[in-house]
């Protein structure tokens, strides 16, 4: 008999710590599938950030190491120039890519380097316990806007994938979500190119996941998908941002 | 080209590099700040030559963590920046001392706080061997007093880092690193016998996959466990001490400084033996670990003790603890970027003998 669903070989037997009805756990299964269809398993290093998804390290079952807050993108810069043969790829959430590493996320980006990113946007610091990050929507209640984010005063939730589109060194950036079978399909797809990209020498490649926190969001896990689609995907659109992996000469 | 073997003229910071690059360093990244520019430019062009990895990073932070991940595949890497560059590295040496990754971090020191001045100045003693960074660690320091002397102390500190798995810190000066002096590049050799990196990432091929935190939350006698580790370690790294005395056995005036302060002691010795005034220099060249016992006894033969430092007064706590006579210590201090004389210091150890 064929087993058509299994655990992929790149996760860990270690059961997860994230809360009921969150993306990390479906987001580190289809990165796991992905490294396992391309063969890379071996020769894969993975940089968790300071988050959700710090215990990442105990999750994945290849080489990971841990990142201070917001600097995965310049870890793992020196681990691809170090070793150029390996792959490498960062996995952040918004409040450390979006808030405490842009810097490191722009830069790393800017020149070029051939890894691959994997970008959770929740909308909200998790790990902390609900604060606004800065992808936290216009009037969404958190622990530090209470009575919703105000953007004269907060400013408006940052689109840090389209940020990074206008960066000549980024090669591919799609932003896709988790609500559902189609979605998931759709997001491991992505997922899959950005590693093939980093394979192929193609240059820096992004992956943006809309991700559900029903715990922070105080909200039910179906209603936080729901939430996803109606008031996350209308102002985060999903798709392709910038593809110029044709269009590129192997670096 | 390889340097090594022959004789030439080179400023402090370039000679830094290249001795760098003889000791095998082949990842450096860092961001321009002054007095130490020439680090980061003579890597832009050697490194590559070398075989190596130059990044400018976009920032201090992304150079002291990009040190950080070229550890992690088991090269040695090396940073460099001056006080204020250095402050903002102080995240990246906390994780290195707790993810216990190798790596040397050269600070050019200049005068302090916030912007201070770009010359040179001694202020960062404190955050050098005082922890700098959050938490309970400990990182060999190295101050060298003369350039022959920084180029030996950059191979000494890639070997204590690999040796201990510990970040390493070497502690000069604006002034050490824009003077030039003649010097000849040693061939290198590792006088310790290094241990194998067996904890570096690579990709998990044919062994187990490896991971790499600091991060110990489950309960807290992981953490304890670790701290005690790393204690144990630091206890080795305590034997590690590096001195050098001058006239100190019969003195009776105890000179301490460190780094370009303890060269220019010298001269503010030999004028005072000149007049039959028995003074004598003690100069850590590790002010961490602190030749504590070293100092003490001489200490405490001298009449009198005399701290020279180019801040307001740091060393000089770690020299009352070991002579334990505040009485008898003294201290002279420049504190905004002008280098004491070695007549300043001679009229100062003038006026303790009176």
């Amino acid at each position: 008999m064929k087993a058509v669903y299994t655990k992929p070989i790149s996760l860990t037997e270690t059961a997860n710590s994230y809360c009921p009805g969150c993306g990390h756990g479906l987001v580190h299964r289809l990165v796991a599938e992905v490294i396992d269809e391309l063969g890379v398993r071996e020769r894969t290093i993975g940089i968790a950030p300071v988050g959700c998804a710090v215990f990442a390290y105990d999750y994945f079952n290849f080489d990971v190491t841990e990142a201070p807050h917001g600097r995965p993108p310049a870890v793992a810069t020196a681990i691809k120039r170090c070793l150029p043969d390996r792959i490498v790829f960062t996995y952040q959430g918004d409040g450390d890519l979006a808030s405490i590493g842009t810097n490191e996320i722009i830069h790393a980006a800017n020149r070029g380097e051939n890894i691959t990113v994997i970008f959770i946007n929740n909308a909200v610091y998790g790990m902390t316990g609900g604060q606004m990050a800065p992808t936290t929507l216009e009037g969404m209640k958190t622990t530090t806007t209470t009575k919703g984010r105000d953007v004269k005063v907060a400013g408006h939730p940052l689109r840090v994938s389209e940020l990074l589109s206008s960066i000549e060194g980024a090669v591919y950036i799609e932003r896709v979500t988790v609500i559902d079978p189609a979605n998931v399909i759709k997001a491991k797809k992505a997922i899959k190119k950005a590693f093939q990209n980093q394979i192929d020498k193609k240059g820096f490649s992004f992956v943006e996941v809309l991700s559900p926190c029903p715990i922070n969001w105080g909200l039910k896990p179906l209603d936080a998908l729901k939430f996803i689609k109606e008031k996350m995907m209308e102002y985060f659109k999903l798709g392709v941002i910038k593809d110029s992996t044709n269009s590129k000469e192997s670096k | 080209m390889n340097k090594t073997g022959k004789k030439i003229f080179i400023n402090g910071n370039e000679a830094i590099a290249e001795a760098a690059i003889i000791a095998g360093c082949r990842f450096y990244a860092g961001y321009p700040i002054t007095p130490q520019n020439q680090i980061p430019e003579y890597m832009s062009w050697r490194m590559p030559e070398a075989g190596g990895v130059f990044i400018q990073a976009e920032s201090e932070l992304a150079a002291i963590n990009m040190v950080f991940g070229a550890s992690l595949t088991g090269t040695r890497a090396m940073t460099s920046s001056s006080s204020p560059g250095i402050s903002l590295k102080q995240e990246g040496i906390s994780y290195m001392a707790g993810c216990e990754l190798p790596g040397v971090i050269v600070n050019m020191q200049r005068g302090g706080p916030g912007l201070g001045n770009i010359q040179g100045s001694q202020a960062d003693y404190f955050q050098a061997t005082k922890g700098g960074g959050h938490g309970d660690y400990r990182m060999p320091v190295l101050a060298p007093s003369t350039i022959p002397e920084a180029i030996e102390h950059v191979m000494t500190a890639f070997d204590l880092a690999d040796m201990y798995r510990t970040p390493v810190m070497l502690l000069s000066d604006g002034i050490l690193g824009q003077m030039m002096e003649a010097v000849e590049f040693p061939v290198y050799k590792s006088k310790k016998k290094l241990p194998e990196k067996d904890w570096i990432l690579d990709g998990a091929k044919n062994r187990k996959p490896r991971s790499v935190f600091s991060l110990m939350m489950q309960n807290p006698t992981i953490l304890e466990k670790h701290n005690y580790k790393l204690a144990e370690k630091y206890k080795k790294m305590e034997t590690e001490v590096i001195h050098e005395t001058y006239l100190a056995e019969d003195a009776e005036i105890l000179v301490c400084a460190y780094g370009i302060m303890g060269r220019i002691c010298r001269g503010a010795i030999d004028m005072a033996r000149k007049e039959g005034v028995k003074a004598g220099l003690f100069r850590p060249v590790t002010v961490w670990p602190f030749a504590s016992e070293v100092v003490s006894k001489l200490g405490k033969k001298a009449k009198k003790v005399l701290v020279v430092e180019l801040n307001l007064g740091q060393m000089v706590e770690d020299i009352r603890l070991a002579v334990e006579d505040n009485k008898k210590i003294s201290f002279f201090g420049k504190p905004g970027g002008a280098v004491a004389t070695k007549e300043e210091i001679f009229a100062k150890i003038k006026e303790l003998i009176k």
